[in-house]
């Protein structure tokens, strides 16, 4: 497949592919909370921009309105939130210290490869498009399980919550053109809701363990103490 | 069809108004009546599907048939008899100091809530609506969980929170698949509607639909409590107040699996193999027996019997996985008396902590002398949900086992195994609670054990004879499923 004989809307989608799975890594190896979220929201802004050209190209009028709900829950509502209140409890200045980043960073990529590798029974159905932008957002998806799995606030696991919703709707939208519109608007509706939520988690989890460090919760296990 | 709507605006009412009217007195009162409403709308509804056959709305948003039916009617029992349970439940609370005003009325909203979105999930007929009110039931009861707000139970929920988060996203995943393989046979707007897939199951795209089931069965079966999914089930049970125990074990867990059996017919349909029951029968298998061997390690009561839970939901996904009417058959009547029976436990359970002001199952002692109610309730649920005869229990898991010896005789041990340490792992930690002497102090407490003794008539009923136009019922939602009657 060469590149350049593709039409536009395709190599846009690929490079749009290529950006959001730049993100996750990105995100993968950031210690400070606050550019944290700001990835996270580059990476909202980024499947806006797919939504819309995927809007464009098909003339399709209710992806407007899925890109518009994502400009505006991705980009601007949710990082606002949790920037407010990473300032609020005074945590911008802190720098996480990642336990073994290398690995992670090595164990990222070899989740990228894993997504293409259970991905690849697609392609005999359809083209190589579908299939990087398939696993790309399934490795988006992992790569924020990963995400969360390597850092200890609470906050970074928020936005690796958020960030596999992301990988979710990238799916959507590439390989499916967006999904009926009351399921879409019914998802919109679940991610305001578990947003709110976690805000109110903070409070309690600080009020609780007096920190966000979700290393300390650690009061159920099964092992005797 | 009205009734079906009527199913879904009554909760959707008590929500709004134990949200606006804030806590009342009688705001306990309001939740029975609720879903006493509820409960005779479902029986209207199930005469309905009776009489008529399976109903789709127009449009068709909802899609009534005879499996779902019977679990609508079942969740509004459940919800009911919970209720009744619930209302001098936090009554006590409240005297305790344990709640306030504010969140007793998150509570009630919250459990108008829930039900809400479980009947959505029974009801609807697009896969993609499934999820967002399988994840709605999770937005739900996360706050429910850490409704006293100790640092456990915030623990608690926060797990419950990010696991079922993550898990179900992975559904997701699954669904965007599966309507990628729809579209792919071009049927753009009804691409979700599982009548429609279930129509054109054939002509589905086999290698896509099996990828998309693996994600389905991840995300669906961290709801159900699946190993090695499980961890936030144990948590959130026993952190949360008793009657939200009751219903996720009772309902939230059923209708997860119904979810995943939902997706398995399609995907049976398209790939004609059974790529899929295999999957549910090792996760199933997995599941039935970690549970039963984590019961023997617990320290409190609560948990104790969530690992129970555990241990019966593998052994439901493992019988689905079997396929055949045989096997269908008793997975569809084992949801239905665990579903009863655990629910009666976990109101005993909650009435044993209250009364002795502790979870810790060291501590609590001679339920039968200081109240033979709560005492003797406890014991034969515990009985029934070992699986002895004469309950109802004791018929389902004696069919699951003959189907197993039918299909797969060299995994008839593994099963019988399993309930066997499960029997001893049981018994081991309730044979002190209830018999035993009486702590000093130890003073009966105002309990309703109503609900406990209508659940566990209900499982004897079923164990000694299934009512004919019960059995009808099963028989037709096994014949929808599996494809042939029992």
């Amino acid at each position: 497949m060469n590149i350049e004989q593709l039409d536009f809307y395709t190599q846009a989608i690929l490079s749009l592919a290529a950006l959001v799975g730049l993100t996750s890594f990105l995100m993968l190896g950031q210690g400070r909370l606050l550019r944290l979220i700001f990835v996270f929201a580059v990476q909202g802004f980024l499947l806006a921009l797919t939504t819309a050209a995927a809007a464009y190209s098909l003339s399709n009028y209710h992806l407007y309105i899925s890109a518009a709900l994502t400009l505006v829950l991705k980009v601007i509502l949710i990082p606002w939130m949790l920037r407010r209140q990473v300032l609020k409890m005074n945590m911008h200045r802190d720098v996480e210290a990642l336990s073994n980043n290398t690995a992670v960073m090595l164990g990222g990529a070899s989740l990228m490869l894993f997504s293409y590798y259970i991905l690849h029974p697609i392609v005999q159905t359809s083209s190589l498009v579908m299939l990087n932008a398939l696993a790309v957002s399934l490795s988006v998806m992992l790569l924020g399980m990963l995400l969360m799995i390597s850092h200890r606030q609470a906050v970074a696991h928020v936005v690796g919550f958020m960030s596999i919703e992301n990988g979710l709707f990238f799916a959507a939208i590439v390989a499916t053109h967006g999904m009926p519109m009351v399921v879409e608007l019914g998802v919109a509706f679940d991610v305001l809701v578990a947003a709110v939520l976690f805000g109110i988690f903070f409070l309690h989890i600080r009020t609780s363990i007096d920190s966000l460090d979700v290393d300390l919760l650690n009061r159920l296990s099964e092992v005797d103490k | 069809m009205i009734a079906a709507y009527l199913v879904l605006l009554i909760p959707l009412t008590g929500m709004a108004f134990f949200a606006l009217a804030g806590h009342r007195a009688d705001s306990g009162a309001w939740n029975i009546r609720l879903n006493a409403v509820n409960l005779i709308a479902t029986l209207w509804l199930a005469i309905n599907v009776l009489r008529e056959g399976t109903i789709l709305s127009a449009g068709k948003a909802f899609l009534i048939d005879p499996f779902n039916v019977y679990l609508i009617v079942l969740t509004a029992f459940v919800g009911l008899t919970t209720a009744i349970f619930s209302a001098p439940y936090m009554a006590h609370e409240m005297e305790t100091g344990r709640l306030n005003d504010a969140r007793l009325k998150l509570y009630h909203a919250m459990y108008q809530g829930f039900m809400l979105s479980m009947y959505l999930v029974l009801t609807t007929n697009n896969m993609g609506i499934l999820w967002v009110a399988m994840e709605g039931a999770t937005l739900a009861t996360v706050l429910l969980v850490s409704l006293y707000r100790t640092p456990e139970s915030v623990e608690a929920a926060w797990k419950y929170f990010i696991l079922c988060g993550v898990g179900i996203a992975q559904a997701l995943f699954g669904t965007i698949l599966l309507y990628y393989a729809a579209e792919q046979i071009g049927s753009e707007e009804n691409a979700l509607l599982w009548s429609v897939l279930y129509e054109n199951a054939d002509k589905l795209n086999p290698e896509v639909l099996k990828i998309a089931f693996v994600f389905l069965l991840i995300g669906y079966g961290t709801k159900i409590g699946l190993v090695p999914l499980h961890n936030w089930l144990p948590d959130a049970h026993s952190e949360g107040p008793t009657p939200m125990s009751a219903v996720l074990s009772g309902l939230l867990l059923n209708d997860a699996l119904y979810a995943v059996v939902r997706n398995k017919m399609l995907v049976d349909g398209a790939t004609q193999s059974d790529m899929a029951g295999f999957l549910m029968m090792g996760f199933g298998l997995l599941s039935f027996l970690v549970g039963a061997l984590f019961l023997h390690r617990q320290k409190d009561i609560k948990r104790l019997f969530s690992y129970s839970s555990i241990e019966h939901m593998g052994m439901m996904t493992f019988a689905f996985g079997i396929g055949g009417p045989l096997a269908t058959f008793a997975a569809l009547l084992h949801m239905t008396v665990h579903s009863l029976t655990k629910s009666a436990i976990f109101v005993t359970v909650g009435h044993a902590s209250q009364l002795a002001g502790t979870q810790n199952m060291e501590k609590i002692r001679g339920l039968i002398k200081t109240q033979p109610a709560i005492g003797w309730g406890l014991l034969i649920g515990t009985v029934s949900i070992a699986g002895f005869p004469p309950f109802g229990v004791f018929t389902s898991e004696f069919l699951v086992l003959l189907a197993t010896m039918r299909s797969y005789p060299w995994l008839a041990p593994l099963l019988l195994l399993g309930i066997g340490i499960a029997f001893a792992g049981l018994f081991r930690h309730i044979q002190p609670i209830v018999y035993g002497d009486r702590p000093e102090g130890q003073q009966p407490i105002k309990a309703n054990l109503w609900p406990v003794m209508i659940h566990l008539g209900l499982v004897l009923w079923l164990g000694l004879a299934i009512p004919g136009f019960l059995a009808d019922w099963f028989s037709q939602a096994t014949l929808l499923i599996s494809g042939s009657a029992p």
